[in-house]
């Protein structure tokens, strides 16, 4: 069950100065009688508080998401962190061909079975399709992370969830925490991977160890350098972009830059499961207006 | 006391060495092959093995609650049976941890738990709570032995072997019988039964909260998790008590002294245990299935009419209902028809664990479906080896520490005031000093 839903934290700067907001006042409230003013008016100002309440919640979940910047990326950002990674998937130009996935698979010598970007088909409640790729969703507070009983799954300070398989134990006790399914287990001997430029690490985890776990990683061994992750890279339809919080701006395959604060308000972008307060760093432009929460699997 | 066993003894040690034998063979496959033959898929990332952890270390809490609340409550009749059952929950407790180990993909890196733990890791605390408990469980097996072992020396002399008699010198520590020796004993014993309920509770409630780290994988939250684990071994570790007391009392001649009466009172523990359990169970599906929240319902339909409906409800039928009866009804109250009960439970409350294990583990939080889940020849190879390693090792065990707590025994019938003689008149005394209100330990 595909459970999208905008941060409730989140409250724009258009949302944030909203006193004057409330109903009008009812031409036969006859608020002009006498010795009724009083209750009148405490009516009123409650009603005026709930609309206020209402417009900035309704406010919030439809149109704003700017201060990620200032709440989330917050208490998230490290003091002298270089970046701070995003992702922004928009969900209106994916037609599900999972040229990511192959993209992917290629660039880190996966099994087939193991698909860190995974393209989900789901169907919405109104009986639309759409395609909701799923990568490793960098949990600002990261439940895989909590549960690892060796504490082989860290956080680097520049926002990425990576995984040190040469300490994992192997126990999945972290595939069972995660609460989108980001999460692979090794079962068998990783597909034979040419010699790499530098020792298997957690940015860059090519070939994969038997007997441990490995997920997405946003290609981190690539960001620094400029380079695209392989799944921003692959998409041809220019549906993931990869950003950074610290300059607002993000980039997609075919080159498109966008301002991360203004493209994110101005098409209602949301996160996954949001309730859990994981506080993911992808985002989503669900683009057709359906009702994420009630969204049913087509296929897998 | 440590007496000769008859002439099935060395037939079922070599079935069961041969059982065990082929659980290691698979294992060492596994270990080449990797986790896939032993039934692991993308869709399913925990399975068999974490059920038999559960199931193994589960029963070990039986035997260690049943001696313990028996000589907390002072119940005379206990005398014949706290060795055995002291020694499954030794037994149980060790096979049923070394079960994890083919279930982790890098065994060799367990011991990272403790040189580099993560405190807010479940895992840490299951490892941690499991030890101790096992700790406990040893030495609670271990302290009323003493004086049985220098029982034992006296009276088999020469023909204990010396093997045997060495290990019972050194295992003894100068144990001489004195009033202070036997005051310290009491004490220690009297404590440590009162320990272990405590930690054998925490024990399964570290283990059900380990499955609730997920707020979206429906029913391993479920609060009434920990206390169902709890009951849930202590209903299957008081049925497996009862198999481990039929098969000894078989195996080395103890008729006299474990008679009908001793499965019957067991049978009425695990009647009320059965009972809560199965009140339990009603409590854990009833609200899930009514408020039918997408994943709760998804799980709780497979499980009550889905694909995985036979085996939930042959667990009900056979696990829960059948045992029930066996001993609500005054004609099938006997020896046979209670052990056969107790291995009915013992098989259908592992099939419980692989349900409860397997179900959410298979649910796919993103789509809302459960994937297919399969045996393989390996997984059920290793299962099979650990559950014929608990009789093997008891088996072997009572080969070297006396079966019967004599010493036990005796004190009971002093404290009944029956003169200690034969076989025979040791069971009817200890039913003599059942039937008496006489607290058993001094503390």
């Amino acid at each position: 069950m595909a459970t999208l839903t905008p941060p409730p934290h989140d409250r724009g700067p258009a949302a944030a100065p909203q006193p004057p907001a409330g109903p009008p006042p009812r031409p036969d409230a006859g608020a002009g009688l006498p010795g009724d003013g009083r209750k009148q008016f405490g009516r009123r100002t409650f009603l005026s508080y709930l609309g206020a309440m209402g417009l900035g919640a309704a406010a919030a979940s439809r149109i704003d998401l700017v201060p990620y910047r200032a709440v989330d990326a917050g208490h998230a950002v490290k003091a002298g962190a270089k970046h701070q990674w995003c992702m922004i998937l928009d969900l209106r130009y994916c037609d599900g061909c999972k040229a990511c996935t192959a993209a992917c698979q290629q660039a880190h010598y996966l099994p087939k079975d193991q698909e860190w970007i995974k393209v989900y088909k789901l169907q919405s409640a109104a009986g639309q399709t759409y395609h909701l790729p799923r990568p490793c969703m960098m949990c600002e507070d990261p439940p895989c992370q909590a549960v690892c009983p060796v504490g082989a799954t860290f956080r680097t300070d520049e926002g990425l969830v990576l995984i040190d398989q040469n300490v994992c134990i192997g126990c999945r006790t972290c595939m069972a925490a995660c609460p989108y399914e980001a999460r692979y287990f090794n079962g068998s001997k990783p597909p034979p991977a040419p010699r790499q430029p530098f020792k298997q690490n957690a940015e860059w985890p090519v070939p994969q160890i038997e007997g441990t776990v490995g997920k997405c990683v946003w290609c981190a061994a690539r960001l620094p350098h400029g380079m695209l992750p392989a799944c921003v890279a692959g998409c041809p339809m220019g549906v993931i972009y990869i950003g950074d919080l610290t300059t607002d701006v993000a980039v997609n395959g075919q080159g498109k830059l966008i301002r991360i604060a203004k493209f994110l308000r101005e098409n209602g972008a949301v996160r996954l499961k949001e309730e859990l307060g994981t506080h993911p760093r992808v985002y989503y432009i669900p683009g057709y207006g359906q009702d994420l929460n009630a969204s049913s699997a087509i296929s897998g | 006391m440590t007496q000769e066993p008859r002439a099935g003894y060395w037939l079922l040690v070599g079935i069961l060495t041969a059982v065990v034998a082929l659980g290691l063979f698979a294992w060492i496959i596994q270990l080449r092959d990797g986790k896939v033959v032993g039934g692991y898929t993308k869709d399913s990332f925990w399975g068999v093995y974490i059920a038999n952890f559960i199931t193994i270390i589960g029963v070990s809490y039986g035997g260690a609650v049943v001696s313990a609340i028996l000589r907390l409550t002072g119940a005379g009749w206990r005398a014949p049976l706290t060795r055995i059952a002291e020694a499954t929950a030794v037994v149980t407790v060790f096979v049923g941890a070394l079960c994890i180990i083919p279930s982790v993909g890098q065994p060799a890196r367990m011991l990272e738990f403790f040189y580099r733990p993560n405190l807010s890791s479940p895992l840490i605390w299951d490892s941690l709570a499991i030890l101790t408990y096992g700790f406990a469980t040893l030495v609670f097996f271990y302290l009323p032995l003493i004086p049985d072992l220098v029982e034992a020396r006296k009276t088999m002399g020469a023909k204990a072997g010396r093997l045997r008699r060495l290990l019972w010198e050194k295992l003894s520590w100068g144990w001489q019988g004195g009033k202070a020796q036997r005051h310290l004993l009491h004490r220690s014993v009297g404590l440590l039964a009162i320990m272990i309920i405590p930690l054998a509770v925490s024990v399964h409630s570290v283990l059900a909260w380990a499955f609730a780290v997920s707020s979206t994988r429906p029913w391993w939250s479920e609060s009434l998790w920990a206390p169902y684990f709890v009951v849930a071994a202590l209903y299957s570790g008081v049925a497996l008590v009862i198999l481990s007391v039929a098969m000894l009392r078989r195996m080395f001649h103890l008729e006299p002294f474990i008679t009908e009466r001793h499965f019957v009172r067991l049978s009425y523990i695990l009647a009320t245990l059965g009972a809560l359990y199965l009140y339990l169970t009603v409590a854990d599906f009833l609200p899930g299935a009514y408020h039918g929240q997408p994943a709760t319902l998804a799980v709780f339909r497979a499980l009550l009419v889905g694909s995985y409906a036979p085996w939930f409800w042959l667990v009900v039928v056979m696990g829960l209902a059948l045992p029930l009866l066996i001993v609500a009804m005054p004609r099938t109250r006997h020896t046979g028809w209670i052990v056969f009960a107790a291995a009915c439970i013992n098989v259908t409350f592992w099939i419980k664990r692989v349900l409860m294990v397997v179900v959410p583990a298979t649910y796919n939080t993103i789509t809302g479906t459960l994937a297919p889940y399969h045996f393989t020849w390996v997984s059920v190879s290793i299962t099979l080896g650990a559950m014929a390693a608990i009789p093997l090792l008891l088996l072997i065990l009572f080969r070297f520490v006396p079966i019967l707590s004599v010493t036990e025994i005796e004190e009971v019938e002093e404290k009944a005031g029956a003169v200690a003689g034969g076989g025979e008149a040791v069971g009817k005394s200890i039913t003599a000093a059942a039937q008496a209100p006489v607290p058993a330990k001094a503390s």
